[in-house]
Order: structure tokens, then C-alpha cells, then sequence
């Protein structure tokens, strides 16, 4: 409806205006106290709110961002988000039909909640939204018998909206849809559909077991939420080695990209799709449940059938005799089959009578062998396989001759015919692009080698290099930026140009199903139609009806022969993951990033990288947006990149003076930081069971600062809606920045720095980050008054975050440590941070929320803000009497570290002593006040340096999950002259021979000039 | 329970043959040594009594043919991995022929024989190293591409990786299994480089045992029933650097075994013999 639209346009414009009103940070504060006060009613919805938050996409995000400036407003959107996506869910008509009188209202509702966040939205949206909220709340569980519901209730709701969308749909449409649904995009699917008011669509989804499963979608729904519903369809919880695909327009199979529209993606009007294995577990017993199993199975089975998946007769004839036992049971003589029976099964490409007899008679000795077990032990044969998960693709190489390149999860592998002539390992692999149709990798020098070189490949075409660029992204970002004990959360890996991974990283999906609490589901196998017996025996509901082995119609389940796990989608949809990424870009990027700013520049490289780039110190090179973008786009987060910021930026000339003094620190803070006389490296590896681990990294930043912590502490309660809130417009913003980017990137070139280590992937600073910096150093003063809701909010956000929901910081905290990786779908952990992230971007004030960000801010902003100090978070105070300190943070902590880092004061500006941390892990923070064993310490003391080393292993019990951090502190402290990349290369390196499982969670770099009279406590 | 890639090392077969008057005179070989043929003989038959009496393995004796004289190293004749035996087409064409009596062997023990039939293929299996997760053939004067790209057609299970050989006639000519996932070594520069490739074209991570003498690296392993780790390999007498750094090896039984003269024309202790598992075959 027109007016509908107006309406929401008018929301928009009210958000903005919000924005633009100073006062109104106050009253956001105001207004986040009394949505805490509003909280009590209200939690659940925050709860969803949160959990939409984390699925939204962060474009959404941004655009609230944008519009929203205030924290409150924020609050009020993702309120109004929730409430909208309850209302689009279930009282979407009612909305449609109340928008004739409350039109306005709702929309104003949404802006009013934004702007007011009165419990009159609230109410509003708690008559419609109540239902809604359940289903949020479940949703935010993101379990998928909540999302199940959802999603029931979603379509039920979207038939309403039918209905009523007649009215509404020009709403949905307007500028308003576009906020609803990408705040709803995350959560579930049904949110991830836009105001409801747009047309239906019939999706058909072939699945694995050759069946055809349908539903409806709107129009302008994301990939995700249909990826969703037929998961919740196979009441599938580990979805993340899954994925749909599409035929394009050139018949090529392409991956639909969740992030982005359907609609957009698959330009033909055909909505057609298949569900596939995306990434192929290298260890299928690690996955958690048998139904998950199974589906990997059914989707091997027809891999091996049609060839893809080259295997010997012998194993032909042993996975299919597995697969005879888990659709058929054991063999029984007394009933032959009909003479055809198995030659009307498919088990191999040139399938003979040979062949089958051998499958019988191997089929005769797994007797008593359950279905599970023979999923387990197909899947046991196959991984073995040396083509399993290997994704190929054509090309020729430098000399026009005809090759392979095989993805993987350990690396790219080219083949000559059926030969393997070269493998490049993802930690040999400095940097991916392509341009036109010509694909590069950097690899990274050898040991008697001194430069780097790069090898070029030649794809058939632009699109086939994008796809192949994509698929190494998405591969190395999910098997190689985990952190072999990832968090429960997802983490979105940043990927290069606009292209990011969406989704969880191994790891983290890893720990995620490690959390699946409920009985195997029941899930009938095709042919056999077979209750599979979970070997927990637990009772299931059947889900899937089976028509019959995968092997036969597998390949129709294929859209492509050719996996194509690269989403071609337009430029613009990706622009999302850019936005996210652009933070952790940039931190893999070298590239000197100009912002707006010019004053500060951030420098984010690999560890690799900086030690090039402080060789080189490339100067800050004043980028236009676009081309930061690019540098985002192109950088992917995965080389960990550590980011000097420099405090030079702060208002105060005594800090300049200070970072003057730091050495070299002209502009670019990165080096600057990195000539600092001290450098503390702190590795913690954290290996959390528990996905709760965020109280941790508050712990540690009040560990840092113990002044500055109960300032957090206040600040988070009232900040944890504000969070929210500021999410919500961080998405928006995001989603402007990316878009932005999107636009600046040109898709026919795009880069990806793979990073090494999970560890490195964590120093990625984005640019954030420098956009903090610049922020802070421009706007210090600034930032108090451009964005003092920011700036407060920020802090605030970061803290709330944490303190809102374990599980959020948790997997912030993975996310941070993972920064590359952090863009993850955005679910909770993943949209906190993002938003988080997204702000600064958006908000002037470089209100910069994303976790990192705000560690960056924390440490630099610390001393600028310190002047102003809006943010409680970032709160590390160094005395006073301590001259100034300038904290680099290269961590992809969480905002939790981040704030936690911020410890400087800026009273004295004056620099002498650098200290530069790397903070992986957080802190045994003072509000876990667990007290960690200490297991070993070690110093080392060479001319110039002196190593400490630290492993502290802690277990904590929350909430019935036990946690265990093993955190491994390594402090490298100098005089002047240390070579602070070299120092923190080797200590990292060192540590990852003793754990390579550990990862980086935090660099810093702190800087201490000694030139003040006393220096921090 | 049947399961691919198991059990490496264990075998219960062994094809071998006997040695040629020929092999004196007629035998190819990179250098101009003169070869004692009783000598060789009687080197072979301790050889073959070791498989047969202290390893117990089923020894096929296939009757030596004088218009063969490199009959003996049976070992470039075909590969044999699980039930699968792939019949190669030697280099040296002078060879090709030997390979008939091997496929009739090889078929008498009902394995799956896959010939190599393309005219512009050659194989060696000295050239073949299976780890028991791969291969790796090496590129040499007498293996090509062509014939590498067919045992991976025959081998669909492994990943099948070549590697450069320019400094000695086989890639076993320096490096051999000593173990799951040991990769013995000889200490000479090709030969390293050699083994840098092989760890980067692997996905899987091997330990490596250095001996200073190329061919000293030649050594057969197996992983017997009642007698575990299993290694033949040279004797002090020939190579006493290398013959210590086999000494130093736990938990195997180690037998040192002559091969001073078949080396000379090029023959390395797995040339001689073609190890085959019956057993655990699917």
C-alpha cells in the first residue's frame, strides 16, 4: 500500500532524524533504560530481538544503523523488527488491515519504537507479536524445531499476508520491507522473508533422496530462509555442511547465496533448486547426529553413481553393499529379490552383473549391522577416497594446457587428467583473486625461497573464475579459519571483494552440534522406508518420506554436475558480507585504507604482511569509499592481519605528539604501533565447549582496567538493549556500506588473502578499525558530539552484547577471534558483532560496533574518547599518571576484548613505550573470576626481548555447560628496537607447534611512552 | 570387516623370479659393472628363502627366460595394490615381454588385472611408491605421464601424484616405505628434493628416515601376523652408514639382506619381488 510505504519511508526518515539529533543519544540512553526497565516485559522479544539481530542480515542492519543513530532507536528498530517480522509472521494482515488507521502507526510504530521504544509498539506489536515472540525466542534458539515452527507458522503467516498483502505489499516493498526483512532474514527464514505483503513464489527443492519438496516463499525472500525451511523440512540441525543450489542462466549450477535475494540470484524466472552437500566433512564420524549422517550418505552415493566421486570396483562394490545394508537391513536369503532388484539400484557409473554379485556377497557379512552403522561405515570408506570433497573445476594453466583445479578443505589441488601435478596448501596460499577470467593465487615463499610468486590459471570465462575464486573462499573460510575449538557461533568469514562466507566455519558449526540436545530424530531412509534406529535408540519423528536410493535420482538432485559452491549472485547482494568484511578486509589487507578521514590510517596485514608492511610502511593512501570496499572485498580476512592504530588521531595534540613519538607512526597507526617499544603478544587459546564464553572477554577487559570495569558493568545492563538496538542500525549501515562496496567492487576482480593459521585470522582489525581511528582521531571530540548516542551506545553495545547473551558473546568472541571470519550469517553472536561492526562504519562518530571495531576503538579510542570517554566499555583505564598508551588491538576478539583493551588514558599523551597485544583469547576477565590454573610460565630473555609465556587453563561451569579455556599468554616486552612483527611471528608460530589447534584470539600492541611520569599500574 | 586402505604392509603372497644367464652380459644398467652371475643367484636365492621361510610367504617362482635378461626384477612389471594388478608397459623396450609371464601369474591368483594397453604409455614399477594413502610415480626415462595417468585410472581410490626423477633411472631408486606413513630417504640432493615435492603434493603428513646412501633407502616393509614391523633392507656390508640408521629402528624386525650384485644393474631390493595381500582383499 502506498500509504503503507509512505509510512515506512516516514520511519525511515524518522530513525534519521533521530540520527541526526544529538539530544537524542540521550534520549536513546533514556530510552535504553527504559526499554531495560521496558526489558523485563519485553525480554523475550529482546531475546529474539538478539537472536534476529544475529540473523540479520547486515545490511538490514545497516540501514537501521543508518537511520538510526541512537542506540535506542536501535533498540526500538530491532524491537520494531521483531515485532514487525511477528506482525509480518502472524499479524501481517491484521497489520495490513490496521495500517488503514494505523498505517502510520505500525510503521510509525516501528519508527516510534525506534525513536521512543514506547510499550506502546510494544503493546501494539505484543497483541500481534506475542505469538511472534515465542516464535522469535525460538528462533533465536535457532534450533530447528523452533525454526520449524517458525517456519509452519511463518507460512501460515505468509498466507495471511497474502491476503492481506494485497494492501500491504507496497509496503513490504518500500523501504520499510527492505528493514523488516533483513532484520527477519537472519533469524529464520520467515523473518528473512520481507514484509509479508510481497507475492508468493514456489519454490521447488529437490532434496538428496530424489524427492521434491515445495514451498512458498516471498518474492523477495533470501536465500537463507528457503535454505532454512528445508532444513526444518528435513529437521536437519547441522545444516552447515549443506547448501541449495541453482541453475543459471548458462546452465551452470551455482550456489545460492543465502545472504542475498532468491529472486536476484536466479534472474530466470525458474525456482528450481537443489539441496546438496556444500562442504564435505573430512571426518563425517565427528558429525553429531546420524541424520546428518545420513543425508552426506545420500548425497555420496550419488556422487559415486554418477562418477563424480571415482572410486575402484572393489570400493563400488563395498559402499554399495553398505548402502544395501543401511535401506535394506541385513540379507536375507529366504526372500530373494526380484531377478532386477539390483540392477535397478545404482551404484556405479558402469555397473555389471560383476559388480553386483560382489555387492551381495559383501552385503552378507554385515549382518546385524544397523542402519547408522552402515551410514558410518560407508562414510568411513568414502572420505578416504582421494576425490572426496574435492571440487573441480576446468582451466588451463600458464601455458595453455588443460588442467583441473581441485578445491578442498586442505587446499587447492591441480590436476592434469586424473593426475595430480601440484597442491597448494590454504597455509601456503597468501592471496586469491581473479580478474576477468584469469584466477591467482600468491603463494607464499619457501623456505630457501625469498619472494613470494604467483601462479596464474586460466578459467574458460569471467564467471567460471568468480565461481572457482568463490569456492576457495567458502572452502578455506570454513575448514581453515575455524579455530579448531570454535565457539559454538557461527562465524562469518570475510571473503574477499564482496564475497564473504556466509555461513559457520567447521569449527563452529562443530561446536555448535556438539550443543544438539535432543533425541535423534527418526528419519526414514528411502528405499527401505525403514525407522532408522539411532544408535541412541532414541524415538523420532519421521521426516522425510524416502522414495529411494539417492543413488537413482541423485542425480537430479544435482542441479549441476559440477558443484558450483560459489554463489554468482548479483554484486549487490554480496555487498552484505562485504560490509562485514570490509572491517576484516582490511585487516588482511595491507592497504593502507583512507577513509573519509584523512587523518587516520589503518594498516591491517597478515602477520606476514606487517612485517612487510612496517618494512615497507605503505603510506596511508587516501581510498575513496569504493575503493575501501575493494580493499575489503579483496582482502579476505583469513590472513591475519594485525592493525596498528595509532591514538595520533585523537583530538589531542598530546596524543599525536605521543604516537609522533612512538616512532614512526606518522599517520598510519598500524606501524606506528609496531615500532612501540614493548610488545606483548598474548595468545589464549580458548577451546570452549560451551558456546558460552563471553563474560570471559568482559572479564579480561576488567582484568585490564579494573577502574574501568565497573564502568562496563553499569554501562552493560542499560547497553545490552541498546545493543540491540544499535545492531539493528549497524545492519543498516552495514548494508549501505556494503551495498556501497558492492557497487564499488567490480565484479570482475576480487581478491582473498586466505590467512594463515586460524590464529592470524583473528588479528584482523578491519577497518573498523581505521574507521574508528580516523573517527575517533577526527571526531574524538567529535564523537562525544556527532555521535554521542554512538559513542555511548558503542560502548554500551559492546558490553550489552556480552553481557546480553552468553551465547552471543561466545560466539563473538569466536567471531572476533576468527575476524575474517566474523561476517558469519550473522546469527546472534555473528549479528551483534556485526552490528557492533557495522556502526562505526555507518555511525559518523565511528561508533564502530563491530567487536573488533571496538576493540580497535577500546584501545585507540580509548585515548580520544577518553577525553569524551563515551564509551564505559572501552573504559581500560591506565592510570592516569601513565603517560599514554596506545593499545593496538590485532584481535578478533570480541567486543568483549575490545572493550577490555581500551585502556588508555589520555590525560598524558605522551608516548615512549609501545605496547602491542595480541589478544586472542579474552582475558580471564574479573566478572568470570575464575581463576585459572596457571600450567606453565616461561620466560625468555634474549638481548632485546623478553618473552613471557603464560597457559592458564580454566574451567568454567555455566549453566550447565562446562567450558575449558586453555589460554596461553605470551607477552613480548622490548626496550626500543624489537621487531615487533618478527617477535609476535615466532611466538605465534612457536605457540601453534605447541597447539595448533589454538588460536589468536587478541594481539595487542601497547605502547607505553614512558615520557609521562608514571606509567599504567 | 572389510575397509579400503587397510593393513598396510601385510601381504601373504610374493611373485619372483629366477635370474637369467643373460642378465650378466645382456642386463641394462647404468654403469659398466661386470656381474657374477652365480653370485647373483645366490644372492637371490637367500632373498627368496627369507620371503618363503622366515616371512612365510606364498613365493610364486616364475622360471627365468634368457631372452629377458632384467626378468628378475619383477617388480617394474606390474603393480599390485589391493586386488587390483596393473600390468605395465616397461620403458625399456627390450622388457616389454616379461610382462606376460607376470600377468599369467598374476591372473592364477585371481586379481584383478588391468593391462596397459596404450602404445604411448611406459610404467615402471620401480617407479611406483604407494604409501598405502597414495602414490606417487616418478617421471623418469623409463615411466611417462601417459603411463602415470593410467595407474590412476587403474587405482581410482588414491590420489596419484608424480614427481620429477632426473638423477637416477627409478624414483625407488632413493626412497622406498619403511613404514605406515615413513618414507625412507636417501641423503642426496635430488633425492630431498625429491621428498619435498612428494610432502607437497600430499595431503597427508609423513615421517621420514634419512639414510646416507641412495639406494641403501631402498628397503621392503611389511607388517606380518606374529612377527609385526618387518623391514629388509641393506647390509652393513654394502652400506655401513645407512645399515646403522637402520639399526636404530624400534620395534621392527630387521633383515638385513645381500645385494651386491643385482645392484649393479640397478636392482634394488624391492625390484625383486611383487608383494601381494590375499587375505584382507574384499
Amino acid at each position: 500500500m502506498t500509504t503503507e510505504v509512505g509510512s515506512e519511508t516516514e520511519v525511515k526518515e524518522k530513525a534519521e532524524e533521530s540520527a541526526d539529533q544529538p539530544d537524542q543519544s540521550e534520549k536513546a540512553t533514556e530510552e535504553t533504560q527504559e526499554v531495560a526497565s521496558a526489558e523485563g516485559e519485553e525480554k523475550g522479544k529482546e531475546k529474539e530481538g538478539k537472536g534476529i539481530s544475529k540473523f540479520l542480515p547486515t545490511w538490514l542492519k545497516k540501514q537501521k544503523s543508518l537511520s538510526q543513530t541512537s542506540p535506542t532507536k536501535e533498540a526500538a528498530l530491532k524491537e520494531e523488527a521483531i515485532s514487525v517480522e511477528k506482525q509480518e509472521e502472524e499479524g501481517p494482515a491484521p497489520e495490513v488491515n490496521g495500517l488503514a488507521d494505523e498505517v502510520p502507526e505500525k510503521e510509525a510504530v516501528k519508527s516510534e519504537q525506534l525513536k521512543e521504544k514506547e510499550e506502546k509498539p510494544h503493546s501494539k506489536a505484543s497483541t500481534d507479536t506475542e505469538p511472534a515472540k515465542e516464535e522469535k525466542v525460538d528462533e533465536s534458539v535457532e534450533k530447528s524445531p523452533e525454526e520449524t515452527k517458525e517456519t509452519t507458522e511463518g507460512q501460515g503467516v505468509e498466507e495471511e499476508k497474502k491476503e492481506q498483502e494485497g494492501e500491504v505489499q507496497g509496503e513490504g516493498e518500500g523501504g520499510g520491507g527492505g528493514e523488516e526483512g533483513q532484520t527477519s532474514i537472519f533469524q529464520s527464514p520467515l523473518r528473512l522473508v520481507r514484509k509479508t505483503k510481497m507475492k508468493l513464489v514456489v519454490c521447488h527443492v529437490t532434496l538428496l533422496d530424489g524427492t521434491d519438496f515445495s514451498c512458498e516463499v516471498e518474492k523477495r525472500a533470501k536465500g537463507q530462509f528457503l535454505f532454512f525451511k528445508v532444513c526444518d523440512h528435513l529437521n536437519l540441525l547441522e545444516k552447515d555442511y549443506f547448501g541449495l543450489t541453482y541453475k543459471d542462466n548458462h546452465e551452470q549450477t551455482s550456489c545460492l547465496d543465502p545472504m542475498k535475494e532468491i529472486k536476484r540470484q536466479i534472474r530466470s524466472n525458474n525456482w528450481q533448486f537443489a539441496f546438496n552437500v556444500k562442504f564435505y566433512p573430512p571426518d563425517p564420524s565427528l558429525l553429531s547426529e546420524d541424520i546428518t549422517r545420513y543425508l552426506l550418505c545420500l548425497q555420496l552415493r550419488e556422487d559415486v553413481a554418477s562418477g563424480r566421486l571415482p572410486c575402484s570396483f572393489v570400493t563400488h562394490a563395498l559402499l554399495g553393499s553398505y548402502t544395501l545394508q543401511a535401506e535394506f537391513g541385513d540379507y536375507e536369503p529366504d526372500q530373494p529379490r526380484p531377478v532386477d532388484f539390483m540392477s535397478q539400484l545404482n551404484f556405479a557409473p558402469s555397473q555389471n552383473k560383476e559388480m553386483e554379485e560382489k555387492i551381495l556377497e559383501l552385503h552378507k557379512s554385515h549382518r546385524g549391522m544397523t542402519p547408522a552403522q552402515a551410514d558410518a561405515q560407508f562414510l568411513e570408506n568414502a572420505k578416504k577416497l582421494s576425490m572426496y570433497g574435492v571440487d573441480l573445476h576446468h582451466a588451463k594453466d600458464s601455458e595453455g594446457v588443460d588442467i583441473m583445479l581441485g578445491v578442498c578443505a586442505n587446499g587447492l589441488l591441480v590436476y592434469k587428467d586424473r593426475l595430480r601435478i601440484n597442491r597448494f596448501a590454504w597455509p601456503k596460499i597468501l592471496k586469491i583473486s581473479y580478474k576477468r577470467n584469469n584466477f591467482y593465487i600468491k603463494i607464499r615463499p619457501g623456505e630457501t625461497e625469498q619472494f613470494e610468486s604467483t601462479v596464474g590459471f586460466k578459467l574458460q570465462n569471467h564467471r567460471s573464475a568468480k565461481r572457482l575464486w568463490k569456492v576457495c573462499v567458502e572452502n578455506h573460510s570454513f575448514f581453515r579459519l575455524n579455530t579448531p575449538e570454535p565457539p559454538t557461533k557461527p562465524r562469518f568469514l570475510t571473503l574477499g571483494s564482496k564475497f564473504r562466507y556466509s555461513g559457520r566455519t567447521q569449527a563452529q558449526t562443530r561446536t555448535a552440534s556438539s550443543l544438539i540436545d535432543r533425541p535423534a530424530p527418526r528419519f526414514e531412509r528411502t528405499s527401505s522406508k525403514r525407522i532408522s534406529r539411532s544408535l541412541d535408540g532414541a524415538p523420532m519423528i519421521s521426516i522425510t518420506e524416502a522414495g529411494r536410493d539417492s543413488a537413482e535420482n541423485g542425480r537430479e538432485h544435482r542441479l549441476d554436475d559440477s558443484k558450483v559452491k560459489t554463489v554468482d549472485v548479483s554484486p549487490g547482494d554480496v555487498e552484505d558480507t562485504s560490509a562485514q568484511s570490509p572491517l576484516r578486509v582490511h585487516v588482511d589487507n595491507i592497504y593502507d585504507h583512507d577513509k573519509t578521514q584523512d587523518e587516520v590510517l589503518k594498516h591491517q596485514a597478515s602477520i606476514s604482511q606487517l612485517k612487510r608492511s612496517f618494512m615497507e610502511a605503505p603510506p596511508p593512501s587516501p581510498p575513496q569509499t569504493n575503493q575501501w570496499e575493494k580493499r575489503l572485498t579483496s582482502s579476505p580476512a583469513t590472513a591475519v592481519r594485525v592493525q596498528q592504530q595509532q591514538v595520533v588521531s585523537e583530538p589531542h595534540a598530546e596524543a599525536a605528539a605521543a604516537a609522533a613519538a612512538a616512532a614512526d607512526f606518522t599517520i598510519s597507526d598500524t606501524k606506528e604501533s609496531a615500532k612501540t617499544a614493548e610488545v606483548e603478544i598474548e595468545e589464549t587459546v580458548v577451546i570452549q565447549e560451551v558456546s558460552k564464553a563471553t563474560k570471559p572477554a568482559l572479564i579480561t577487559v576488567t582484568t585490564d582496567s579494573p577502574a574501568s570495569a565497573p564502568t562496563d558493568q553499569e554501562t552493560r545492563e542499560p547497553e545490552v538493549t541498546v545493543q540491540e538496538e544499535v545492531a539493528v542500525p549497524k545492519d543498516a549501515k552495514a548494508a549501505k556500506q556494503e551495498s556501497v562496496s558492492s557497487e564499488s567492487e567490480s565484479e570482475e576482480e576480487a581478491e582473498y588473502h586466505p590467512n594463515v593459521s586460524v590464529s592470524l585470522s583473528h588479528t584482523q582489525i578491519p577497518e573498523e578499525k581505521e574507521e574508528e581511528d580516523k573517527e575517533n582521531e577526527d571526531e574524538t571530540a567529535e564523537q562525544n558530539m556527532l555521535a554521542p548516542d554512538v559513542s555511548s551506545h558503542q560502548a554500551e553495545t559492546s558490553h550489552p552484547a556480552e553481557d546480553i547473551s552468553g551465547g552471543v558473546v561466545e560466539s563473538q568472541k569466536e567471531d572476533m577471534k576468527k575476524n575474517a571470519e566474523n561476517e558469519k550469517e550473522g546469527r546472534e553472536t555473528e549479528d551483534s558483532t556485526d552490528d557492533l561492526m557495522m556502526t562505526p562504519e555507518e555511525t559518523p562518530n565511528g561508533v564502530a560496533l563491530s567487536e573488533e571495531a571496538v576493540a580497535a576503538h577500546v584501545e585507540e579510542e580509548p585515548e580520544p574518547r577518553i577525553n569524551g570517554e563515551p564509551r564505559p566499555q572501552v573504559i581500560c583505564y591506565s592510570e592516569p599518571p601513565v603517560v599514554k598508551t596506545e593499545m593496538v588491538t590485532i584481535s578478533d576478539t570480541f567486543a568483549a576484548q575490545k572493550t577490555e583493551i581500551a585502556t588508555k588514558e589520555v590525560p598524558i599523551v605522551h608516548t615512549e613505550t609501545k605496547t602491542i597485544t595480541y589478544e586472542a583469547a579474552q582475558l580471564d576477565g574479573t566478572g568470570d573470576g575464575e581463576p585459572g590454573v596457571l600450567m606453565t610460565a616461561q620466560t625468555i630473555t634474549s638481548e632485546s626481548l623478553c618473552t613471557t609465556t603464560t597457559t592458564h587453563i580454566t574451567k568454567t561451569l555455566k549453566g550447565g555447560l562446562s567450558e575449558t579455556r586453555i589460554e596461553k599468554r605470551i607477552v613480548i616486552t622490548g626496550d626500543c628496537d624489537i621487531d615487533h612483527d618478527k617477535a609476535l611471528a615466532q611466538a605465534i608460530k612457536e605457540a601453534k607447534e605447541q597447539h595448533p589447534d589454538m588460536s589468536v584470539t587478541r594481539v595487542v600492541v601497547h605502547k607505553e611512552t614512558e615520557l609521562a611520569e608514571e606509567e599504567e599500574d | 570387516m572389510a575397509a579400503l586402505m587397510a593393513g598396510f604392509g601385510l601381504y601373504t603372497h610374493a611373485i619372483v623370479r629366477r635370474i637369467p644367464a643373460s642378465l650378466a652380459k645382456e642386463a641394462l644398467r647404468t654403469s659398466e659393472a661386470e656381474v657374477d652371475v652365480d653370485k647373483a643367484r645366490g644372492e637371490h636365492d637367500a632373498y627368496v628363502e627369507v620371503l618363503r621361510t622366515r616371512l612365510g610367504l606364498d613365493v610364486v617362482d616364475l622360471p627365468a627366460d634368457e631372452s629377458f635378461p632384467d626378468c628378475v626384477f619383477v617388480e617394474d612389471a606390474a603393480v599390485v595394490c589391493g586386488d587390483t594388478a596393473l600390468i605395465t608397459r616397461p620403458g625399456a623396450e627390450s622388457r616389454r615381454g616379461e610382462t606376460e609371464a607376470m600377468k599369467r601369474a598374476l591372473k592364477a591368483l585371481n586379481l584383478n588385472v588391468v593391462e596397459m594397453t596404450d602404445e604411448n604409455a611406459t610404467l615402471d614399477g620401480g617407479d611406483v611408491l604407494f604409501t598405502g594413502r597414495e602414490f606417487f610415480v616418478g617421471l623418469s626415462s623409463r615411466t611417462n605421464q601417459r603411463g602415470a595417468e593410467i595407474l590412476a585410472d587403474a587405482f581410482k581410490d588414491y590420489a596419484v601424484s608424480t614427481v620429477p626423477v632426473l638423477a637416477s633411472l627409478h624414483l625407488k631408486s632413493f626412497c622406498s616405505m619403511g613404514g605406515p606413513g615413513l618414507i625412507v630417504i636417501g641423503s642426496s640432493e635430488p633425492a630431498q628434493k625429491a621428498l619435498k615435492i612428494m610432502q607437497q603434493m600430499s595431503d597427508h603428513c609423513y615421517d621420514k628416515l634419512t639414510v646416507p646412501d641412495d639406494f641403501a633407502a631402498n628397503c621392503i616393509y611389511m607388517n606380518l601376523p606374529d612377527k609385526g614391523h618387518v623391514l629388509l633392507h641393506c647390509t652393513a656390508e654394502q652400506y655401513p652408514e645407512s645399515f646403522k640408521v637402520f639399526e636404530k629402528l624400534k620395534d621392527y624386525t630387521l633383515i638385513p639382506v645381500s645385494n651386491m650384485e643385482k645392484v649393479k644393474v640397478d636392482g634394488a631390493l624391492t625390484c625383486c619381488s611383487i608383494l601381494i595381500n590375499k587375505k584382507g582383499s574384499i
